[in-house]
């Protein structure tokens, strides 16, 4: 059977890729668009690595088939920094040692960046609930959830 | 594999209804991917109703609301007026996985997927809510627990699909909640999950109420002995003990790793007393 032809945005920019039907769209963007940030960890929506937006709608994008991404606005974390400016939740994670082997980075990244676009001035509870999708075996949370909120802090001017 | 995003149910439905190998409907993805990727499933045509305009709607409807089977549960969340009327559904649908998946998840995937220990599915059965279904004989009303029969199998025809679904017009001093019970306190499954409607009368004196129980049976079950229980009470001791007995006297669940037998029947008397007092409160305040 043929390929689908699927026209996308991706991090703003237009984009189009070939796919089979079974293919996700974390395949797409890893294989067809060389887009390599986002991880593939579980495969099944229990781990977030693969964490992206759709129309800004946080989602895990080993849940959703490449061809429904046809129309579609994505983010990832290739989106996140400006050029070679980091994220304030890029600096911060830095600052914070909020990382350690960086699988799970991405995903909580772009996670994190979907919370404080809908909530400024969250709580530790928001962001812990938040990311509860995001998991990372190496750090434990404290440190992931600690640079969210000085984050947070910086971006609102506080 | 092939894939089809109609724009209209009746292309979907002939699709669905013409193809002799598996075919699966796809809304949110987030169970059916998981079965394709794990071999559980394997199917020759997928039907991706999201392009289908009543799917994807919250519409006020006849004092009540439609809520399309591929409505998001974080769309659920955010309508500004779906909350206020009915929470229990709403915190139902919400309680399903993490942010990402609530970002996919829909109701008509929950009931369609035909899991038991479905969190939305025992919430909408409480509530009264009807399921329209459509296919190639047209559309039928159909309450929701009559959808699913058992284990991954649901009363549906081949081609239909649920398309949306009906809640009525709440009634005055109407309440609902759903409780689930998980061993932490997020991203698991049921246990044993409760939904409880329940009307008062300007004096405190329930007149109606509804009670559903998931994930002690092999299908969501609509508990009448256990509404029967607090109908014509205030919803004192006596009654919440009756209703305790009653939903433990409908469990029928199996031991798994989740819970034994005897641990999920205790837990259903428990969750349904404090469901009902959530439903209760709720009901008073509205």
């Amino acid at each position: 059977m043929a390929k689908h032809h699927v026209t996308a945005t991706v991090n703003g920019d237009a984009v189009e890729f070939l796919c089979e039907t079974q293919e996700t769209l974390l395949d797409c963007l890893r294989d067809q668009l060389g887009l390599t940030g986002t991880k593939e960890g579980c495969s099944t929506g229990d781990c977030g690595a693969c964490s992206v937006t759709v129309d800004g709608r946080l989602v895990c994008s080993c849940l959703m088939l490449g061809v429904e991404a046809q129309g579609r606005s994505i983010g990832t974390i290739e989106g996140v920094a400006k050029g070679d400016e980091l994220h304030p939740l890029q600096r911060k994670f830095l600052e914070h040692a909020a990382l350690q082997c960086g699988i799970c980075t991405p995903g909580f990244l772009v996670a994190a960046k979907a919370l404080l676009e809908k909530e400024p001035n969250p709580s530790e509870t928001e962001v812990r609930y938040w990311l509860a999708g995001n998991l990372c075996r190496c750090t434990g949370y404290d440190k992931i959830v600690r640079a969210v909120l000085d984050a947070a802090s910086e971006m609102r001017g506080a | 594999m092939r894939y089809e995003a109609p724009n209209s149910l009746d292309q979907a439905v002939a699709l669905l209804s013409k193809e002799s190998g598996d075919a699966r409907v796809l809304a949110g993805g987030t169970d059916l991917l998981v079965q394709m990727r794990t071999d559980l499933v394997d199917p020759v045509l997928v039907v991706d109703i999201k392009g289908i305009a009543e799917t994807r709607q919250i519409k006020e409807e006849g004092g009540g609301f439609r809520i399309g089977a591929a409505v998001t549960g974080a769309e659920l969340k955010e309508h500004p007026k779906l909350k206020a009327v009915w929470p229990g559904i709403v915190e139902a649908a919400n309680l399903i996985g993490s942010t990402q998946i609530q970002g996919r998840a829909t109701m008509g995937g929950n009931l369609c997927n035909g899991s038991p220990a479905a969190d939305s599915v025992p919430a909408l059965i409480a509530a009264g809510a009807k399921a329209t279904v459509v296919g190639s004989k047209g559309r039928r009303d159909v309450p929701v627990e009559d959808i699913m029969i058992g284990p991954r199998k649901l009363s549906l025809s081949k081609g239909e699909i649920v398309a949306s679904f009906l809640l009525p017009p709440k009634p005055a001093r109407t309440g609902e909640a759903y409780l689930r019970f998980i061993p932490r306190t997020e991203m698991d499954i049921a246990v044993v999950g409760c939904g409880v409607c329940l009307t008062l009368d300007a004096k405190g004196t329930c007149t109606a109420a509804r009670v559903s129980l998931g994930a002690v049976a092999p299908r969501p079950l609509l508990v009448a002995p256990a509404a029967a229980a607090l109908v014509g009470t205030t919803l004192n001791d006596a009654a919440m003990q009756k209703l305790d007995a009653a939903a433990r006297a409908a469990c029928q669940p199996i031991d798994d790793k989740r819970g034994t037998k005897d641990y999920r029947i205790k837990v259903a008397g428990v969750l349904v007393r404090r469901a009902a007092q959530i439903a209760l409160e709720r009901a008073r305040k509205g």
